[in-house]
């Protein structure tokens, strides 16, 4: 690491500076996974952010059911910052098995909060002399609210939202009304979960002296905001983008994206006598799924699946199949950490260039790179017009990070334009054309027109094969009509590069060096850019991607900077490789890459680090 | 008519060409050529099918055409071209149907296949297709080899086959009637592609039942597995054929006769209004009897006779798509005004996430 480093190297120590530390910090809840500690970690977040605070929440859990260590952090930003943090301030030690490493992990002038009877082979207080201490009786003050045995263990949780809201000054009726927007009308557990919480709270006040600087103070910047997950939002774009086929099968992390997506169908797509205007499908494998997909995307419905890495390779050679016969069909992958099962919980960036190639033979798929929880709205909404208009499969790739944690966000935006079915010829069509080739290039955009079965016309039919065809649809092996194809295939490729969304140029000044990201690595980055700025005084450009094939914007970010820095997830620098095979020999050598790839989000100073140190700084 | 053709005198010899009640001829049912093998049993099939299709008055267009990689999977060329095709990939034709069948519930999906393709590469999908109970008529073409890579066994073939080569199977044969019947599907029967009456019987009947139909249809392979030794030749199943009932079918347009042997008949009303009857030709035999038709499956297989017939029917059964209780218009063609929710709609859901 470079020395001039150094500041960013810890976070400036807050017991050092002695000095009143407001909405800037990040709160790290250790428990063990299936503890039942996810209400108590919502019901915090959303009372910071009542409180006008930007905030983020992220869960980083283990690959189990219940026993393994799991880690919340919560993260208070007045500057708006949603990224991971990379040291969190305060911990709340609720698992004996990881407290010493947890309590290590805290920057200087850090706090910890942590059962005060935790037998742990050392006093935890001795692990170190440079953090502030508060031991809680939690089992104790959660057997006097809480009679029921069986329920203490979740119980126990919300004593931990009091005792945090004592010490940061986390207004009580922001907790109480955070406790009862999650319990709904279920009084008695709010009354259970709110009284645990103010047994926390009050043994806070009797007990503890606060001797840390942390504090939330109220702001104003969260009003009209949202908190979602991307897998949330992403159901919605399919839903509001009228998906009626959706078969899918579970996996980590994208599971959610289809259980929101069945819910809302539910609540949203039934006829006035129950009728269900969609069918949900869970296949027996993720080959039946995508197969399920495109036989419903050739016979004309909106068709959706979602997965993760190793349901995408086994999606591998249907996609194949419909990249080459052109039917439309949407796949929602959020990305998990791979190779082969690899940490299926954590995440990464890392199926780029096995989504842009999947399938054998010479296959090009169209990706969409959502990079908020409002892209994955958007962009999964758009992957349905962009499916139907080219006739091929579209990609959405999202991540875990920002598929299961919680964001805040502008609140959607209701997609206005008409749904875009493509070309699609009806038997009055037909009647009037006379007939027609299925894999014609009539329009000069590469894109044939289609006819669904079922259409009532006696030339409506064509032959939808694998195998070699000629703009009929005909079978052949002839060399000049199979060439035809490939040909008009690559045509469609470039026609979809003006169709796909165009990238965020987020900032292009005078800079010589300019930054390229994409997905979830924005919210870092966008930090980052602001470090950089302060510490080294110098202001980087930034385009994100947002699609592939890449628009021509993108050529014109790299032509117009010295040096490109992509920032990326994964270990190959995948995206700078898809850029470099787009790009012209002169251009490509300006790219290099920061990576991160560990299976947790990647965080600012990472990325600032690195890049000083890459610049020399 | 009211006024004769002017050109009737003229060729007097020319009958009008027969034409099914929907008015078309069974020209109009009609593929490309046929590139399989000359003999093929699979030929004989697609013939078949297009003699059902035309005399059920099926309309073309409302048929899809589904199938997989394999001999058999290349023959829906060879019929129906006024009907939608789809020629996927290896043994995963049944997603691809189930996809289709979604989203436009009004089609009459076919589905053609091999052994291969079924019940080798595609055994995962063939089994959860059979527990749906999808609407589709599902033909497996059986000809217990791999033809288009020159002659291996597949999972049909049975023990003590031969191959040309010498080679003998020693693995259990899957027997993909018992296994749709266990699994749930509700029309399920074997044939000869040679026996062209009770194949053509079986088929009009599959077209007027409502769930998923399968047929197990022996197709000698003419090329790779019709010598002496091989249990899926010919030879074989012309002296080892033994049908378990006699299939009568009348359909729903016809008048159904009043003689028969009460007793050893069995009269089914299928979907359509349609009469499926079966004449018991094995004693007790009930086909509407999962555990016996099973049972009778297994009990020829040790015989080595060749069961063929109507094995199991069940029309009350609810299908796939009834489960899903999806609206009677096809998904694939439901307006925007119903298919994208109101800005409302979204409204409500961004407040309930403030």
């Amino acid at each position: 690491m470079a020395t001039g480093n150094l500041a960013l190297d810890r976070e400036k120590s807050a017991l050092n500076a002695g000095k009143r530390v407001s909405n800037d910090f990040s709160i790290n809840v250790a428990t063990v996974n299936g503890s039942g500690s996810q209400s108590s970690n919502s019901v915090l977040l959303k009372s910071i952010f009542e409180m006008g605070v930007p905030v983020s929440g992220k869960n980083l859990f283990p690959s189990n059911i219940a026993g393994m260590p799991t880690w919340f952090f919560i993260r208070a930003s007045k500057e708006g910052y949603v990224a991971r943090k990379r040291d969190s301030e305060i911990l709340v030690a609720l698992n004996p098995d990881t407290a010493k490493q947890d309590v290590l992990s805290l920057p200087a002038g850090g706090v910890a909060i942590y059962e005060e009877s935790y037998k742990t082979s050392q006093n935890l207080e001795e692990v170190r002399d440079d953090v502030i201490y508060y031991p809680v009786p939690f089992e104790k003050i959660t057997a006097a609210v809480c009679p029921e045995p069986k329920l203490r263990k979740l119980v126990k949780n919300m004593v931990y939202v009091g005792v945090v809201a004592q010490l940061l000054a986390i207004d009580i009726g922001e907790v109480e009304s955070s406790l009862r927007q999650q319990f709904g009308n279920k009084q008695k557990v709010f009354e259970l979960n709110f009284g645990a919480a103010k047994a926390g709270l009050e043994y806070a006040q009797q007990n503890l002296t606060k001797r840390d600087p942390y504090f939330i103070e109220r702001m104003d910047r969260t009003a009209g905001k949202i908190i979602v997950d991307g897998n949330t939002a992403a159901g919605m774009g399919a839903v509001f983008a009228g998906v009626t086929v959706v078969a899918w099968y579970p996996i980590t992390p994208s599971t959610s994206t289809i259980e929101v997506t069945a819910d809302l169908l539910k609540e949203l797509r039934q006829t006035p006598d129950g009728k269900a205007t969609y069918a949900v499908v869970q296949a027996e494998d993720e080959l039946a799924a995508i197969g399920m997909v495109i036989g419903a995307g050739w016979a004309g419905a909106r068709s959706m699946t979602a997965t993760s890495g190793p349901g995408m390779s086994l999606m591998s050679e249907i996609l194949g199949l419909a990249y080459f016969t052109e039917i439309p069909g949407v796949v929602v992958n959020v990305q998990r950490v791979g190779p082969a099962t690899g940490m299926p919980t954590r995440t990464q960036q890392a199926d780029v260039l096995s989504a842009a190639f999947l399938s054998h033979g010479d296959t090009k798929n169209v990706l969409l790179f959502p990079g908020s929880v409002k892209e994955c709205f958007e962009h999964t909404y758009a992957a349905f017009d962009l499916a139907e208009r080219l006739q091929t499969p579209v990609l959405v790739l999202s991540d875990l990070d920002l598929g299961m944690n919680h964001w805040m966000s502008e609140p959607f935006d209701y997609p206005a334009t008409p749904l875009d079915r493509g070309k699609v010829l009806t038997a009055a069509d037909l009647e009037r054309l006379g007939g027609f080739a299925r894999y014609r290039d009539v329009d000069g955009d590469a894109i044939g027109w289609r006819t669904l079965p079922g259409t009532p016309h006696l030339k409506a039919a064509y032959f939808t094969r694998g195998s070699g065809h000629n703009d009929a649809a005909l079978y052949t092996e002839k060399p000049a009509e199979y060439q035809a194809i490939m040909e008009r295939l690559a045509r469609k490729f470039e026609t979809a590069r003006k169709l796909v969304p165009g990238p965020v140029v987020v900032k292009d000044g005078s800079s010589k060096i300019g930054f390229i990201a994409y997905g979830s690595t924005d919210f870092a980055l966008l930090e980052s850019l602001d470090q950089i700025k302060k510490q080294y005084g110098q202001e980087i450009d930034y385009l994100r991607v947002r699609a592939y094939p890449f628009a021509r914007e993108i050529h014109d970010f790299v032509a117009s900077h010295e040096r490109i820095y992509v920032v990326e997830q994964n270990r190959d620098a995948q995206l700078a490789s898809l850029l470099k095979l787009d790009l012209p020999a002169e251009e490509a050598v300006k790219l290099r890459s920061i990576l991160h790839y560990n299976g947790w989000p990647v965080d600012a100073c990472s990325i600032t680090a690195e890049f000083a140190t890459k610049e020399g700084l | 008519m009211a006024t004769a053709p002017t050109n009737a005198a003229a060729n007097p010899a020319a009958p009008a060409p027969k034409v099914n009640r929907i008015g078309l001829t069974v020209l109009e049912y009609r593929g490309s050529k046929s590139t399989l093998c000359a003999g093929c049993g699979h030929n004989a099939i697609s013939e078949r099918i297009v003699d059902a299709m035309f005399e059920m008055g099926v309309e073309p267009e409302r048929v899809i055409k589904m199938s997989g990689i394999g001999c058999s999977s290349k023959s829906p060329a060879y019929f129906m071209s006024r009907s939608h095709s789809f020629n996927a990939v290896h043994g995963r034709m049944p997603a691809v149907a189930t996809g289709a069948t979604l989203a436009n519930r009004q089609l009459m999906t076919l589905g053609v296949s091999g052994d291969g393709d079924t019940v080798s590469i595609g055994t995962g999908q063939f089994v959860h297709l059979m527990r749906r109970n999808l609407p589709m008529i599902y033909i497996i073409e059986n000809n217990g080899v791999y033809g288009l890579t020159k002659g291996q066994f597949s999972a049909t073939a049975d023990i003590g086959a031969k191959l040309k080569t010498g080679a003998v199977n020693d693995l259990r044969p899957i027997d993909t009637c018992a296994l749709a019947i266990q699994l749930g599907a509700t029309f399920v029967g074997r044939s000869f592609s040679g026996d062209k009456k009770q194949l053509l019987l079986m088929l009009k009947a599959a077209i007027a039942h409502k769930g998923t139909v399968l047929l197990d249809v022996i197709s000698p392979c003419v090329t790779f597995n019709d010598h002496e030794g091989s249990t899926k030749s010919y030879k074989f199943m012309q002296a080892n054929d033994d049908p378990i009932n006699e299939i009568g079918f009348i359909p729903s347009f016809e008048e159904i006769g009043a003689d028969y042997d009460a007793g050893q008949i069995l009269d089914v009303t299928l979907h359509d209004g349609s009469s499926l009857r079966l004449r018991k030709l094995h004693e007790g035999y009930d086909p509407t009897d999962r555990a016996n038709a099973v049972r009778a499956l297994m009990e020829s297989d040790e015989n080595h006779e060749v069961l063929t017939g109507i094995f199991y029917i069940d029309t009350g059964k609810p299908t796939f798509v009834d489960l899903l209780n999806m609206v009677d218009e096809p998904l694939a063609t439901l307006p925007e005004s119903v298919t994208k929710p109101s800005r409302a709609a979204l409204d409500k859901l961004m407040a309930s996430l403030r």
